[in-house]
Formats: structure tokens, sequence, C-alpha cells
């Protein structure tokens, strides 16, 4: 990676703090075509999407956010449809993923078929595995019941756990939950010291991935777009080399480098929404039908052991 | 003279009689319970505040293509989410000040206060 700073020619300029912010803003741009970012000590470098598959990654896995189902308003009327060209385009990866990852808004209204038509798209997967944190339209009924009978075995609280694969530590969080009046979102004390107790003993060399619905750092306070205590859930993963932060719920893509974090949200299978200040309210924004897939996708996730850090891919559902 | 006076007297007593009726109905009027209803539409409750006398039933509907869910910042009253066109009812017998907000984005808060 180093190397490839020097003679490529899309090389880095970086700033005092080693962040490419001129080569990271025409990445945003490029983010619908399947560009692929890999990270390397904190540099973005991209590489087309092609040569990127041609290597081989010790763990893959995609993330899906904010499927909405029971969704039907103007600016999507078939949520269904959409998620399952998410599933067939996921399918079609030329590396498969081992498991999937739903950064929550599962459902739209915490309804029991909305749950089931989710379960019923998704088995259609050729990952079996999957994995879900809950989004606030998830939660809608008392405590999160039906959330928490269908996806919460194994998880403490409002449904916060961690696994392991192939030496990757993935923490999945809850922080739409017991949210404050005027306040962001929230992870709240005894989820904190959960997360302290469940890293404590890793090794610094253990790759992190940690997944949430609402973004775990500030990206548009006015609109909520941010939590309240993130701060102390990231001071816990400091000693890591490598910290991915996947997250959904703003319906769009959004990336940050800091120091050795990277922070990252996918957009929608369901309807897009605006940028930041775009618009009156963070609603759903209505575009053209035939530009609807253009603006909803998946994120492709890769993991080279010794690498410092994840390949994150994002592609949209059309074009 | 003292037919006069005591016709006079007895349409007196009659419009006496009348205004006090009158002033009587306005006052059982001023007690029947009314209603005010808080539009929420854009992320926004509107009016953000909202003011009332006590036994105001508020109703609060929701205008807007995404679901909220109302809830007083002192738990005091809560919906059931609301999707488009749903609403919610309270009744305000106490005199006070409500503050509220849409506990699925917290960033949403408005105000009631009964008077």
């Amino acid at each position: 990676m180093a190397n490839q700073k020097q003679n490529d020619p899309n090389s880095a300029i970086l700033d005092d703090d080693g962040v490419d912010r001129r080569g990271f803003l025409k990445c945003m741009a490029w983010a619908g075509t399947g560009l692929v970012w890999t990270m390397s000590g904190g540099v973005p470098v991209s590489h087309s999407f092609s040569k990127h598959h041609a290597k081989s990654s010790d763990l893959n896995f995609v993330q899906i956010s904010d499927s909405h189902m029971g969704f039907n308003k103007p600016a999507n009327p078939d949520v269904v449809g959409t998620l399952k060209t998410a599933i067939d385009q996921i399918n079609g990866l030329a590396t498969q993923p081992e498991f999937l990852l739903h950064t929550g808004d599962i459902s739209h209204l915490s309804k029991p078929e909305e749950f089931d038509n989710v379960d019923q798209i998704l088995k259609s997967a050729t990952a079996k595995d999957i994995f879900y944190v809950p989004g606030e339209h998830d939660l809608l009924d008392d405590n999160g019941k039906t959330y928490l009978e269908r996806y919460g075995k194994n998880t403490k609280g409002a449904g916060w756990y961690s696994f392991d694969k192939k030496g990757v530590h993935f923490i999945g969080l809850v922080n739409v939950v017991n949210l404050k009046a005027g306040g962001l979102a929230s992870l709240g004390h005894e989820q904190l010291e959960w997360m302290e107790d469940d890293v404590q003993h890793l090794s610094p060399s253990t790759p992190i991935v940690v997944f949430a619905h609402i973004p775990l750092w500030s990206i548009y306070p006015e609109w909520g777009w941010g939590t309240d205590d993130s701060a102390q859930a990231l001071a816990y993963l400091k000693k890591f080399g490598s910290v991915t932060v996947l997250n959904g719920h703003i319906h769009q893509i959004m990336q940050k480098v800091e120091g050795r974090v990277t922070f990252h949200t996918a957009r929608s299978t369901a309807f897009p929404q605006p940028e930041p200040g775009k618009a009156p309210s963070p609603g759903p924004m209505k575009v053209p039908a035939d530009q609807l897939k253009s603006v909803l996708g998946i994120t492709d996730v890769n993991y080279v052991k010794g690498k410092h850090a994840l390949a994150v891919v994002d592609s949209t559902l059309g074009s | 003279m003292r037919k006069c006076l005591q016709r006079t007297g007895f349409v007196a007593r009659a419009m006496i009689a009348g205004t006090l009726l009158v002033a009587v109905s306005s006052g059982v009027n001023a007690q029947q319970p009314s209603n005010a209803e808080i539009k929420i539409d854009n992320f926004i409750f509107g009016p953000a505040t909202l003011t009332v006398a006590a036994g105001t039933t508020v109703t609060w509907i929701n205008r807007d293509d995404i679901p909220h869910k109302v809830a007083s910042t002192d738990e005091v009253f809560k919906s059931k989410a609301l999707d488009t066109d749903d609403k919610f009812s309270y009744t305000f017998s106490k005199a006070g000040t409500y503050p509220y907000f849409c506990s699925l984005h917290p960033k949403m808060t408005g105000k009631v206060v009964v008077q």
C-alpha cells in the first residue's frame, strides 16, 4: 500500500493530520460507481472495482440497511422489489459474502408481517448468516418485543452483542432506545459498560467492526444524525489498530477517517433521504422513478489478514 | 299609574331575568370541553407551543410521510407510533406546562401550556 502511494496516479496528497481530503471528496462523488476504497494507515487509496476483486480476501461480508418493509409512499411504492434487487445483486457478487449485516430499520412500523416479509426475502440470499441491529422503526411497540423475539437471541439489553469471524471482532450496538427530548441517539450507561468489558482483553491487533443504526459520529445534529455518548464507546477502542464503524439511518453514504477509525454509512434499500440541510427535513426524498435504483444500494466489505484496514465498497442497485 | 309602574316592573324584571339567563348560559358554554389540534409535518410540531384552557382535548395529527411518536418529557402522556393520518388525543385537565417530543426523532420538540 505504501509503495502504491508513490507511483499511483491517484496518489494521495496528505494534509498535516495525514488525511487526503481532496481525494476523499473525489471519492464521495464516485461512491455510486463501485469504486473500491482501501484504507492503509488512514490514507484512502483507490483501485478499480475489478482489480480489487481479483485479490483474495480473508473475510468478506455485505452490509444492507434501512429496508423499511411496510413503507408504501411515493418515494418508493415497492420496497419489496428493491430489497429483492439488493439480494440478487449480493448473490451476483464475484466474491460471495460469508454473512450479511443489517444495520436496522428492517421494518417500517415494527409489524410482525413486515419482519416476516424481510425474513422471507433474505431467505433467497446465498449467505445464510445474517446479523441485525435495530433501528428506531423496529422498536415501535412495547420495548421492542417483536424485534427481540426474532433477533434478540444471545443479545443483551435492547439487543447488543458481539461475535468473531476469522479473527475480526464484530460489535453490534443499539443506539435507538431511551432517547431524550432534544437529544441525539444514545448508547446508555449499561451498554457502554458492557462494551468496555467486551473489548478489554482483546489484543490491539484485533480488527474491530462496530455496527449500529444511527451514526456514531456527528454528521448533522440538527436532524439528529449523531450519538450523544459515542465518544465514550470510541475511547474504549483507542488501543486497536483497525476500527471500522458501519451505520445506517441517513439513507446515503457518508465517510470519515479519524486516526485508525473509519466511519461509513450505507445507502438504504428502500428510499433516499436528502443531504444535510438540503431540504426542510430528513424525510423520504422522491426522485424520478428511473433514478430510484441509482440512490439505493449495498455495501461490500473485505478484510485481508495483515492489512490494517477493511476495504469498503459501495454499489447502487442500478445506474 | 300603578298599572304602568306594575307593567314596567314586570318588564324590568323580565329584562333582568333575561339578562341573567343569557349570562348564565354564557357561563355554561365557557365550561364545555373544547378541542385543539397540533399538526405534525416535515418533522415539526405545529404550533410548537400551544396554549389552551384546562379541560381542553389536544389532538396531534401526523401529516408527515414518516411515522412519529408523541411523548411527554415528564411521562404524563405517550402515543403509539403514528403513521400518516393517524391521531393521538390527550385531555389536559390540570394547568401547567407540558413539554413533549417525538421519541423516534428526539430533536422534534413542542410544548402545551395549560392555563
